[in-house]
């Protein structure tokens, strides 16, 4: 944990408490994940309760407490793709990679979420890997779409 | 501060500027019910138990009682049918989480409330935010919070806070109107470590504190 | 960058750019939108560089990534100027001939035209094909004319020049009576007229005032304003810019969501381009009107659609909503009166004050004025965005836009509003959509997603998964939406899974009702899904609870694939692709599918050829017994 760079993000934002939100998505990108020091780090610095902090960073799905899988997977459940099959997409993804949306699995390999929309309705169901949309996936192709990561 | 004339529950009540329509009526003998209103907290408007029908150019609407500032020539219901409908099956949600409530049962009684209408909750927690409240505003030591959102919402004692400031304190406990906030302190408690000065054993026992 | 210190100077500016640009040169532009980028068309873009240079042509041919022109269906969309020739579904190994064929010898790419699937019809022209013939694309037209990331290009079709004239020849009454006189309405949800909020935040006595953009677009299936914000975001910019000298906001805030990489990435570039011209910050345009804005991250929550959740997150906290007994306009971010308008209303803005009140109500209905941008999306052929003026009907959206439903299935409903929206059936399909109709049919406008449902969508799955989305993205603080979404899902998964009870109809009506209680607008339009489908789809709950039947044939708990042993020609499909090993087979052997091994993921149902149509799906009946293993021979 670099807590120079935690101090310089705060920096960038002026150390200011409205920016709070900010600052924790910035942290969030770096890390990809929100370190405790680092909470008590900002907390410290802004001067505002850590039950203010715990608070943002449970309430906004942007944020996760615990360390991510190297692979990020979002399986997009937007009315649109709902009414097109995401929830098998869904269950095909857990059932490849033995977690449920919000987990990460014990090799720190994938980390699985379901987002509401990505708004691009057009190619639903819709899965993202690492930022590449895999667009109207079938059930029966997620397994060699996951197999190729490595 | 100018006077403002309305009716509740058909009374002409005058009131003035600021007040909520709770103390309006409170003022002439009409108890609206509340459960996370306090008088020393700032307006909150969570638990809706207080909620009534008022009339605004002469269309009606559901209001929380608590919060509403008063207005001239308003028309309050705190008693219509649609009123005692919603805080009936607000109280059935709250007793699937605390069906032992002293205060909800008092009010299940009140609405015919069935506290066995929904299913229940393995959470005690009704959401009124008092301990919270109380102790970030008045105490001003957030050692309690809120986390999460939505139906995973819950409050949490933050050990490294409460470590420090909750053994001497629990002025938040009398004022919850369920056993959650009890749950939740007796979770962080095995995560807290005593402060120096107080010379506990460092375990949760009551006995040896001090 | 010099500085435009007066009308003057920004118009010598525009007239610059403007002689630059030789119209008779080719111009190759790329739709660099969210949906043709997933689809490919970063790689399309790359591979035209590629192309031009091998053929020494990089000067003598622009490229350019536009805004979202709408037709994401067909995406990645590629337009030749002049000509405006259009091509879909362009791969990049297409590119090596669009720029030997059109670049350089001026013919036409038969195979990458629309094709009129009525007529059979080849289209050349982007305006002619019926999904953009039949719409008026005031705003979104602009999305094409420009490189989503040149300020150049704004000023090019007239950008800031609407800032100008109310800067120098408008008093900010003047631009709130335009603004009143267009009735122009919040396209972000509930439609209020966006003058009273304007109006109400003048007349407060407040000094410090806030103008808002509100970009955090949480409908599912909604992706409009993240077209306008990526595509032309300083119209957008504009649009604020003059809201905030018509009520005297001198502070901004543009609220985006995360989830929009690159709406963010163009907002702030934009603002800074805007900046370095003297357009945004102090004394704007030598006008002595001061006025700076911040961009502001959403970091993933429905619920700061609602604006004073928005405004708590603004001022760096969970974004709960806020009693609004007064309002927001009076008293919004740390309590100074705030304006908050979505996107789409500001974008409407500048198009105002250029070509008046009267130009923008001509457009529309008595109460609902201009256009409205709508995303059409699910069971439709032509999935993406379209603008109308308000007051056409849904069937026109549908059928005439949107090309129908593909697959020669029925139409059963359409979904507005998002989550506090409504289904809206098929015999209501002649209803013309404006704010106050679609409220009255038991939907609303919503920042206008349109759903399209076809016969195999269930819409008891559907009330089931709108509320299923509002558990999580509920703020949690009061009683009403907190535990009344946790009781209706509870109901509505019981119904979805065959164990729904005479009653529950009527318990989630009564939920619906405490609902009214609620603290926010999120809370109390939240059972609208569920209403609005037992208002037209009663049939559908009925047939869940008495007879454990899915009409769709969606509801996985409650059906069952069976392989018709008449129809089965042991071909093997099914066997290799289940997943689960369900599917007893053989050479010659009539398959079988093992119910209790089955998960119900319904590959069988999707490879079975469709020559033999041999899988079916089950409900409400028992499945008929397999097959005997001396009878599977065929």
């Amino acid at each position: 944990m670099d807590i120079k760079r935690i101090d310089e993000i705060i920096e960038k934002h002026d150390s200011e408490e409205s920016s709070l939100i900010q600052i924790l998505l910035d942290i969030q990108s770096e890390h990809h994940w929100l370190p405790k020091e680092a909470l008590n780090r900002v907390a410290e610095k802004l001067q505002v309760p850590l039950s203010r902090i715990q608070h943002i960073a449970t309430f906004y799905k942007a944020f996760s407490l615990v360390p991510k899988g190297r692979h990020e997977v979002h399986v997009c459940m937007g009315t649109a793709c709902h009414v097109r099959g995401a929830q098998r997409v869904l269950d095909a993804v857990q059932d490849a990679t033995g977690i449920k949306p919000g987990e990460t699995d014990a090799d720190l390999k994938f980390s699985l979420e379901t987002v509401n929309c990505l708004g691009c309705c057009a190619l639903g169901p819709v899965m993202e890997v690492d930022g590449k949309h895999h667009g109207n996936i079938a059930p029966s192709q997620i397994a060699s779409v996951l197999n190729n990561c490595d | 501060m100018s006077e403002i004339h309305l009716q509740i529950d058909g009374k002409d009540v005058v009131a003035s500027e600021g007040m909520t329509l709770v103390d309006a009526a409170k003022s002439v003998g009409i108890t609206i019910p509340t459960l996370c209103h306090h008088e020393k907290l700032e307006p909150y408007g969570g638990c809706r138990i207080c909620t009534v029908e008022v009339e605004v150019r002469g269309w009606p609407k559901l209001v929380a009682g608590c919060i509403y500032p008063v207005e001239k020539d308003l028309v309050v219901r705190t008693r219509s049918e649609k009123v005692d409908k919603v805080r009936k099956v607000l109280v059935e949600e709250m007793l699937a989480h605390a069906p032992d409530s002293e205060q909800l049962k008092v009010l299940a009684e009140e609405y015919g409330a069935d506290k066995d209408r929904f299913d229940k909750h393995p959470s005690f927690c009704i959401h009124c935010g008092l301990c919270v409240r109380y102790c970030a505003e008045i105490k001003k030591k957030h050692a309690v919070g809120f986390v999460d959102r939505g139906s995973n919402r819950e409050i949490s004692f933050f050990p490294e806070i409460a470590g420090k400031e909750c053994w001497d304190c629990k002025e938040c406990f009398p004022l919850c109107p369920t056993s959650a906030l009890q749950a939740a302190y007796v979770l962080a408690e095995s995560l807290m470590s005593p402060p120096e000065e107080a010379g506990g054993c460092g375990c949760s026992c009551s006995g040896h504190k001090k | 960058m010099t500085r435009l210190s007066s009308p003057e100077k920004l118009e010598c500016a525009r007239k610059e750019i403007v002689a630059k640009i030789d119209p008779s040169k080719p111009c190759i532009s790329v739709c660099a939108g969210a949906g043709c980028l997933a689809s490919g068309a970063a790689e399309v873009i790359a591979a035209f560089k590629t192309e031009l240079e091998f053929h020494g042509l990089t000067t003598e041919v622009n490229t350019r990534g536009t805004g979202c022109p709408g037709f994401c269906e067909r995406g990645p969309i590629v337009m030749i100027y002049p000509g405006e020739i259009c091509y879909l579904q362009v791969k990049p190994a297409d590119v090596p001939e669009i720029v030997s064929h059109t670049i350089k010898e001026k013919k036409v790419v038969e195979r990458l035209l629309y094709v009129n699937p009525a007529t059979g019809e080849k289209v050349t022209r982007e305006s002619e094909i019926p999904f953009y013939k039949n719409q008026q694309r005031n705003i979104l037209s602009e999305n094409i004319r420009l490189d989503s990331k040149s300020i150049d290009d704004y000023l090019a079709i007239g950008g800031y020049s609407a800032l100008s004239k109310v800067l120098f020849q408008m008093k900010p009454e003047d631009v709130m009576g335009e603004i009143k006189k267009s009735n122009l309405r919040g396209r972000g949800g509930g439609g209020f007229p966006a003058w009273r909020k304007w109006e109400e935040s003048r007349n407060a006595p407040d000094p410090i005032k806030y103008v808002i953009v509100n970009a955090d677009e949480g409908d599912p299936g909604a992706f409009m304003d993240r077209a306008l914000i990526e595509g032309n975001p300083h119209s957008i910019l504009e649009g604020l810019i003059i809201g905030a000298y018509a009520v005297g906001a001198h502070e901004g805030f543009i609220y985006v969501r995360q989830e929009y990489p690159l709406a963010v990435v163009n907002i702030n570039l934009a603002i800074r381009q805007a900046a370095e011209r003297g357009l945004v910050g102090k004394d704007i345009l030598g006008s002595g009107f001061d006025f700076t804005v911040k961009v502001h991250m959403g970091a993933g929550a429905f619920v700061c659609g609602e604006s004073s959740a928005l405004m708590t997150a603004l001022e760096g906290r969970a974004g709960e909503p806020r009693p609004k007994y007064i309002h927001t306009a009076v008293k919004g971010v740390w309590d100074h009166p705030s304006v908050l308008n979505n996107v789409e209303t500001w974008a409407n803005v500048p198009q105002i004050i250029n070509k008046g009140a009267d130009w923008f109500t001509q457009y529309g209905t008595e109460g609902s004025k201009g256009t409205k941008i709508f995303s059409l999306v699910g069971k439709i052929s032509n999935t993406g965005l379209v603008e109308v003026p308000m007051g056409v009907t849904l069937r026109e959206i549908i059928e005439k836009i949107g090309g129908g439903i593909p697959g020669g299935k029925k139409f059963k409903a359409v979904q507005t509003g998002g989550p506090s929206g409504g289904c809206i059936p098929e015999a209501q399909l002649d209803l013309v959509v404006d704010f106050d109709q679609l409220t009255k049919a038991g939907s609303m406008m919503g920042s206008g997603g349109m759903i399209v449902m076809d016969e195999d969508t269930c819409m008891v799955d559907i009330a089931r998964y709108f509320i299923d989305f509002l558990k999580d993205e509920s703020c949690g603080k009061c009683t009403p939406c907190r535990e009344g979404i946790r009781q209706m899902l509870r109901v509505l998964t019981n119904i979805t899974t065959g164990k729904g009870k005479e009653g529950d109809i009527e318990l989630l009506e009564e939920l619906a009702e405490s609902m009214g209680a609620a603290l926010c607008a999120l809370g109390k339009s939240a059972p609208n899904p569920v209403l609005s489908t037992i208002r037209y789809f009663r049939d559908e709950y009925e047939a869940h609870i008495r007879q454990q039947r899915c009409p769709a044939l969606a509801c996985k708990e409650m059906i069952a694939f069976h392989i018709d042993p008449a129809k089965c020609k042991a071909c093997g499909t099914c066997f290799k692709q289940c997943p689960a090993e369900a599917i007893e087979g053989g050479k010659k052997r009539i398959h079988v599918i093992d119910q209790e091994k089955c998960t119900k993921c319904g590959t069988c149902f999707d490879v079975c050829p469709k020559q033999f149509g041999a899988v079916g799906k089950i409900s409400g009946e028992p499945v008929p017994p397999p097959v005997p293993e001396e009878k599977r021979a065929l």
